[in-house]
C-alpha cells in the first residue's frame, strides 16, 4: 500500500491555528479533533492493519509562522511482515517555521516478529521554532523477538544539524539487545524538546533514563530504556 | 604510500594518545551489572562496534577523504592552495557539527574532544606539516575521529585503513578494560577479538564507503545505554577510567 498524507497549518491572525490543508489516504488518515488555546490537534487514524512490509507511507507536515499543531495517533502501529524481501517505510517530513510549534506525540511503534521496517523522520526547524518529538519503540509483541526495525531521526535547527540518530534492532543489528545498546530492555525511546525560550538545563541520568542537552541548538533529548511501554511513557512525559 | 608498519603504529594502543585511560563505556556497564563475564563482554563489544565504532570510523574516513581531496600539489599556486585550505576547513567544520548531532550525551562529546586533543598533540609533533590548523577551533578541541582522519592522511594510509584503525580502537580499548575491570582471562578476551575481526573489517569497509555520502547521511547508529551510562559515569567521584 502506498499513501501520502499532508498537513499544513497557518496562524489565523486571531491567535489561533487554521489547518489550510489536511488530507490523507488509507491507511494514513488525518482527523482534526480539537482546537484549544490556539493549538490545532490532529489524530492519525490507522485505516488498516500494519504497516506491512511493502507499504510506503509518507506524511508531510508544515507549520507556518506562529501556528501550533499537536499530532497524536489513536493506536500503536504494529510493523508486520509482508511480501518476502520487502520493507515497510513510514517517512515523516516536517517543516516548522519561526514562532511555530509542533508536538508529535504518537503512540508506540511495535516491531513484530519478522517485520522489516524503516521509520524515517526529517524535521527542519527555523530559528525560534519549538518542537516536542517523541519516538517510542517496542521490540516485539508480548514475549516475541522483533524483526528488523530502524528508527531514524534527523533534525536541523536554523540550518544547522541538531540531532541525527538511527536506532536499529532485530536480527541484522549486531549487539542491539546487549549491554552496549538496550541491555535486554524491550522498550526504548526518546523525547526531543526544542524550546528557544528555555535556558538549557544540565544533563542528568539515573537508572535507565537521561536528560541530554544537545550541542546544535536550544534543545534537550530525553532518552530511555524500559521493561514495558507504560514505564517508557512515564520516562518520556515531561 | 604508507608502509604496513605505519598502519600498525597508528593502530597500536601504545601510540601516545591516551587510549588506555578510556574503557569505551565498559566501566559504567560493569558497574550497572550489565557486563559480568565473557559472553556479556562479547555482546557489549558487538553492540559498540555496530554503533559508536561505525560512526567513529565513518567520520575518520570522511575527514581522511576531505584531507586527501584538498591536498595541494607543491607546484600549486598560492591562491589555489588557499582555496583548498578553505574548502578543507569548511568540510571539517561541517563534519564537526554533524558528529556533535550524533553524540547526544554531553559527556561523550567531551570525551571525544579530549581524546582528539591528546591525539593532536602526538600528530603535531610527528607530522608538523599536516593541516591540523584547519580543524574547527572548538573550545574543547576537535573530535577524535576528525583528528585521526587527518593523521592517517598525513601518514599516507588509505581511507579504509583509516576506518579500520578507528573501528579497531573502539574494540580494543573496551576489551583491555574488560580484562582489568572483570579480571577476565586475557587469552579468552583476545579470542573474542579474533572472533570479532570480520565484523570489525566489515564495519570499516561500510564506513569507508559511507564517507562518499554527504555529511548528513553518514551513519548515525545510536545506543541509548551508551548515552545513559556515559552521563552516570561522568558523575562518579572515583573511577578507574576517564570514560
Amino acid at each position: 500500500m502506498r499513501a501520502l498524507a499532508r498537513l499544513v497549518a497557518r496562524a489565523d491572525g486571531r491567535g489561533g491555528t487554521a489547518l489550510v490543508e489536511l488530507h490523507g489516504e488509507t491507511p494514513l488518515l488525518l482527523r482534526q479533533t480539537s482546537t484549544d488555546g490556539g493549538v490545532a490537534t490532529v489524530h492519525l487514524v490507522g485505516g488498516a492493519a500494519g504497516p506491512l512490509a511493502g507499504d510506503d507511507l509518507r506524511l508531510e507536515i508544515e507549520v507556518g509562522p506562529g501556528a501550533a499543531v499537536r499530532v497524536h495517533s489513536v493506536a500503536a502501529s504494529i510493523a508486520l511482515p509482508g511480501r518476502a524481501g520487502a520493507v515497510s517505510r513510514m517517512a515523516v517530513r516536517a517543516v516548522v517555521h519561526t514562532g511555530a510549534t509542533l508536538h508529535w506525540l504518537p503512540e508506540q511503534l511495535v516491531a513484530a516478529a519478522g517485520c522489516a521496517h524503516l521509520a524515517e523522520s526529517r524535521i527542519e526547524l527555523a530559528a525560534g521554532a519549538s518542537l516536542r518529538w517523541r519516538d517510542e519503540l517496542i521490540c516485539g509483541r508480548y514475549g516475541e523477538a522483533p524483526g528488523g526495525a530502524v528508527v531514524h531521526t534527523q533534525v536541523d535547527y536554523a540550518g544547522r544539524p541538531l540531532l541525527r540518530q538511527s536506532l536499529a534492532v532485530g536480527p541484522h543489528a549486531p549487539g542491539w539487545a546487549g549491554p552496549a545498546v538496550l541491555g535486554g530492555a524491550p522498550a526504548t525511546g526518546s523525547l526531543l524538546v526544542v524550546d528557544p525560550s528555555q535556558p538549557a538545563e544540565p544533563s542528568t541520568a539515573e537508572g535507565n533514563v537521561a536528560r541530554l542537552p544537545l550541542a546544535g541548538g536550544p534543545a534537550t533529548l530525553w532518552t530511555a530504556t524500559a521493561p514495558d511501554a507504560h514505564t517508557l511513557r512515564a520516562h518520556l512525559t515531561v | 604510500m604508507a608502509t604496513p608498519s605505519l598502519l600498525l603504529l597508528l593502530a597500536d594502543g601504545r601510540f601516545p594518545a591516551g587510549a588506555h585511560a578510556h574503557s569505551g563505556g565498559l566501566e559504567a556497564a560493569v558497574a550497572a551489572g550489565r557486563v559480568t563475564d565473557l559472553a556479556s563482554l562479547e555482546a557489549f563489544l558487538a553492540g559498540r562496534l555496530a554503533t559508536a565504532g561505525l560512526v567513529g570510523a565513518a567520520f575518520a574516513a570522511a575527514a581522511h577523504r576531505a584531507a586527501v581531496a584538498t591536498t595541494a600539489d607543491p607546484a600549486e599556486s598560492e591562491a589555489r592552495s588557499g582555496a583548498l585550505a578553505e574548502a578543507r576547513s569548511g568540510a571539517l567544520a561541517r563534519l564537526d557539527a554533524e558528529l556533535d548531532a550524533r553524540t547526544a550525551a554531553p559527556a561523550l562529546r567531551a570525551v571525544s574532544r579530549r581524546q582528539g586533543r591528546a591525539l593532536l598533540r602526538a600528530g603535531r609533533t610527528i607530522w608538523p606539516d599536516a593541516p591540523f590548523a584547519d580543524l574547527p577551533a572548538s573550545p574543547g578541541g576537535a573530535h577524535q575521529p576528525l583528528v585521526l582522519g587527518l593523521l592517517c592522511a598525513a601518514a599516507g594510509l588509505s581511507r579504509v585503513e583509516t576506518a579500520t584503525i578507528a573501528a579497531y580502537g573502539t574494540l580494543t580499548g573496551a576489551a583491555s578494560a574488560g580484562v582489568r575491570l572483570l579480571g577476565l582471562d586475557p587469552y579468552q578476551v583476545q579470542a573474542l577479538l579474533v572472533g570479532l575481526a570480520d565484523a570489525c573489517d566489515g564495519a570499516a569497509a561500510e564506513a569507508a564507503r559511507a564517507a562518499d555520502d554527504p555529511p548528513e547521511r553518514l551513519p548515525a547508529a545510536a545506543a541509548p545505554l551508551a548515552d545513559i551510562h556515559a552521563e552516570i559515569h561522568a558523575t562518579w567521584e572515583v573511577r578507574l577510567f576517564a570514560s
